[in-house]
């Protein structure tokens, strides 16, 4: 029956080639904008860390105060102070502290020319969060951290670059001049988005980080930050004349995480922040009551204070989206021109027999091929959009953005679906059409 | 009057067909909905565009010096005197200075003004450029008021020092707000309370260092301090101007003059020397990006649009060709149809705008709740639903045209 269904899908098609021609470019244009924006959009909106996205959160504390933080909301970073409570009151499974530097790498060789690498400064908790691979050796330990060891992870591109991709634990890279023990290096381990550095650094999809180095000693060569440093958001950032002020500032600089595995975790963790909190106001610190957050991974990417997913391409979205509606508006109005056109073919059809039920089955059928046309032509289309999309959206995050089979089968199935939708309503009409009145009218 | 006339049945016919003229009546109102905010975003975004810096872009270019090894202060003043000698000395460069950031490549320093100590208003927030006596004619300026810096006002400033300059040179822009009566000459400011700095110079346009919507208000309000400030940390940016026509041949020779002074500083192979072209094309990449999108989505719809009209009014001519034919039977011209379809068109195009232009309103105004766009201008919506009601016009003609050909005789045959 769906064979003979398709035949006369067919030759319908042949009977009216421009208004099919035109219903199937609509779809395709309508699925393959909105699949272009999506790719992109998903690569930017996806979720990183999936299998333990909800166990990983980001503290707040209010620092600034009513006065000068942003609309009520507590900075997106941590103070120094804040950030040295945190990590030694232990009071997660594990807590990391994150603030991104530069480092100038100068070859053994002195005929090469330094060169620089950016890094993060990380406490020793950052590997086991967030599940970092390694080719070679590991982390490094707690004790590493109280002993403000010389010692360094590196990328696996790095570690390409200098030693050709061997094993390179144990040996010596020099960073500002001060010698550094590599204790492991990484596997190609690169989240996109670097969500643990999106409030650290300004690129959370470029700029990928070479060099993992204790906290603690990057605090102690009095290294600066190279990502956002800020004490107020409405003026201008005091002095700080040395590094002892900028330690003892209400400035905002260091990124926290906690891993709190179950609910239960959580929730104490949040009435540890405000007890935390609150004992500051006690002590005269803040002058306002506790103003504490704590997000998870997809909560603190998804925030409206900072945006992870460019906005551009959030609006493209939803410009496509509307696309897409207006081309199915479109649609649902050429479908009733064709299927009405042939009121006497479905009269005849029904005086001889055919129930309400037919007509639904053989003009849906009818829907779905054209959709299926418009998916197959949105598929060329997308794919010429992923081509071109480099020079519409930000590199870094188009580069992310790839046709893959899952991104295939949803054009394809968006395409179908959209166009049976928008055939509801005209096959409901060539349902109701009464065989008699039709026949008498042709005749 | 025949407009008038044939409205009464235009009316009657489009009861008859309620579901296919509130598609088109929808489909109308989302288009202009949609295409009237999408150029709005596009108007936004290109105005940045093709603002200028004030400089002389197509000769300038940056080059980002980190020092390694954390040297001394007094070794990096001297370290960057001997670098700004070296590439003035350079044959293609016709002049450089160190300073901290540079028009669409960051790094600047927002400080704030105030007009008297004790100021209580809200201070004036501004740019900052660390400068000297060769900063006028490295960026191209041109002085509109006053008289550039002389060498021995140029001060020596470490990392963690207050920047209290004694003279500055100002936009005319900041001038402006600070002194709408037009006084700033010779008048002087608070960049901090320690002390007041004398305004000696006025430039007509300088852009501040970043591009991004954050601090638009204040982006063309720039400061000239003049101070050659060292850090170990920060490095130090040159900026460098070429001879005209000889800018690629300099971004390869002044990198490596400076290393060959001295090796032990860093200018990233990959980002370390920067075209002010570059800076900009980066810095408005999105801006540009968007605008094509946005460009070229609307035109998809407009064509969508049209040929939605095409397909659905052919329908229709199709479908009433009997009492088409009736009409002309009973005396109408080929005109009166033609201009029966025209005016059934602009009807429904009319309610689709109407519809529209209360949508668009509405998507704009929850835009400007939640990516900070500002009001759309009505005329944008008036521009729109003009290019509608004309796209109407002109994708009904065809069918309409068809409608016109149908003779008389067709009245007494069966559809």
């Amino acid at each position: 029956m769906f064979a003979y269904y398709l035949d006369l899908a067919l030759r319908s098609f042949r009977r009216s080639k421009a208004l099919t021609a035109l219903v199937i470019v609509l779809m395709g244009c309508g699925v393959a904008t909105c699949m272009v924006s999506f790719a992109v959009f998903r690569a930017a909106a996806a979720d990183p860390i999936p299998w333990k996205s909800n166990q990983l959160f980001v503290p707040q504390i209010d620092n600034f105060g009513p006065a000068h933080n942003w609309k009520g909301e507590p900075p997106i970073l941590l103070s120094y102070t804040d950030a040295m409570a945190l990590l030694h009151a232990r009071q997660a499974k594990r807590q990391v502290l994150i603030y991104g530097s530069k480092w100038t790498l100068l070859p053994d060789d002195a005929r090469q020319p330094p060169f620089p690498q950016e890094g993060d400064a990380v406490s020793s908790d950052f590997f086991a969060m967030f599940d970092a691979r390694f080719r070679y050796g590991g982390g490094w330990s707690v004790h590493d951290d109280d002993q403000r060891a010389a010692v360094v992870v590196i990328s696996s591109a790095l570690n390409q670059k200098l030693f050709g991709g061997a094993d390179s634990v144990g040996r010596e890279i020099s960073l500002d001049a001060h010698v550094y023990r590599i204790v492991g290096v990484l596997d190609d381990w690169e989240p996109r988005p670097r969500f643990f550095d999106v409030a650290s650094t300004y690129y959370p999809f470029d700029h990928p980080r070479q060099l993992y180095l204790p906290f603690s000693r990057a605090i102690d060569l009095q290294k600066a930050t190279s990502g956002q440093f800020y004490c107020s958001t409405n003026t201008v950032d005091p002095d700080l004349p040395d590094w002892s002020s900028v330690l003892h500032s209400e400035c905002a600089w260091i990124a926290a995480w906690v891993e709190l595995p179950t609910r239960t975790d959580a929730a104490r963790y949040r009435d540890w922040l405000r007890n935390y909190a609150a004992e500051q106001q006690r002590l005269g610190r803040f002058a306002w009551p506790p103003n504490v957050r704590l997000s998870d991974v997809m909560q603190w990417l998804h925030q409206d204070n900072f945006y992870v997913i460019p906005k551009a391409s959030e609006l493209s979205m939803i410009v496509s989206v509307s696309f897409l509606l207006i081309c199915l508006v479109n649609v649902i109005g050429l479908m009733l021109a064709r299927f009405m056109r042939r009121a006497p073919e479905i009269g005849v059809r029904r005086a001889l027999g055919a129930s309400r039920g037919v007509i639904y089955r053989q003009f849906l059928t009818e829907a779905a091929a054209i959709g299926l046309a418009g998916g197959v032509l949105g598929l060329l289309l997308t794919a010429l959009g992923m081509a071109g999309i480099g020079k519409v959206f930000e590199p870094e995050i188009a580069r992310q953005a790839r046709l893959d089979a899952s991104l295939f089968l949803l054009t394809v199935l968006v395409a179908v679906l959209a166009t049976l939708i928008a055939a509801l309503y005209p096959t409901w009409r060539a349902a109701q059409v009464q065989p008699a009145w039709q026949l008498k009218s042709n005749g | 009057m025949k407009a008038t006339m044939q409205l009464h049945p235009i009316l009657a016919a489009l009861r008859r067909h309620k579901m296919a003229t509130l598609l088109i009546v929808l489909q109308i109102a989302l288009t202009l909905a949609v295409v009237s905010n999408a150029l709005f975003i596009v108007k936004t975004r290109v105005v940045h565009l093709s603002r200028p810096s004030g400089t002389d872009e197509a000769h300038l270019f940056a080059i980002d010096n980190q020092w390694i090894d954390q040297p001394e202060v007094s070794h990096i003043h001297a370290q960057m005197r001997a670098d700004l000698v070296t590439l003035r000395g350079l044959p293609d460069v016709r002049d450089a200075f160190a300073t901290q950031g540079y028009p669409f490549g960051g790094g600047g320093r927002v400080i704030r003004i105030k007009r008297r100590i004790e100021q209580t208003a809200k201070p004036q927030l501004a740019f900052t450029y660390f400068s000297d006596e060769h900063t006028l004619d490295t960026f191209g300026l041109k002085l509109v008021a006053g008289r550039n810096f002389r060498a021995d006002e140029i001060g020596s400033l470490g990392p963690n020092d207050k920047v209290v300059p004694a003279v500055i040179i100002i936009t005319r822009n900041l001038a402006h707000k600070l002194f709408p009566d037009g006084s700033a000459m010779g008048q002087r400011i608070y960049l901090r309370d320690d002390g007041p700095s004398t305004i000696i110079g006025m430039v007509d346009r300088l852009q501040g260092s970043y591009a991004g919507s954050g601090t638009r208000s204040i982006d063309e309000d720039t400061v000239l301090v003049p101070a050659l400030r060292a850090s170990p940390d920060d490095g130090v940016v040159y900026l460098v101007r070429a001879q005209a026509g000889r800018l690629a041949a300099v971004l390869q020779s002044a990198p490596a003059a400076l290393l060959a002074q001295n090796r032990m500083r860093l200018i990233s192979p990959e980002d370390g020397v920067v075209t002010l072209a570059q800076a900009r094309a980066k810095a408005y990449a999105t801006d540009r990006g968007v605008a094509i999108m946005m460009g070229a989505i609307c035109v998809l719809l407009l064509l969508a649009t049209a040929g939605g009209t095409v397909g659905l009014s052919s329908f229709w001519v199709g479908q009433r060709r009997r009492s088409i034919g009736v009409r002309r039977a009973l005396g109408a011209t080929r005109g009166d149809i033609l201009r029966y379809f025209q005016t059934e068109n602009a009807l429904i195009v009319g309610i689709g705008v109407a519809l529209g232009v209360a949508l668009g309103i509405a998507a704009n105004l929850s835009l400007m709740t939640h990516y900070e766009l500002p009001r759309m201008p009505l005329w944008l919506l008036g521009v729109g639903a003009l290019l509608l009601w004309l796209l109407g016009q002109l994708a009904v003609f065809g069918p309409a045209r068809r409608a016109a050909a149908v003779l008389p005789v067709e009245a007494t045959r069966s559809v």
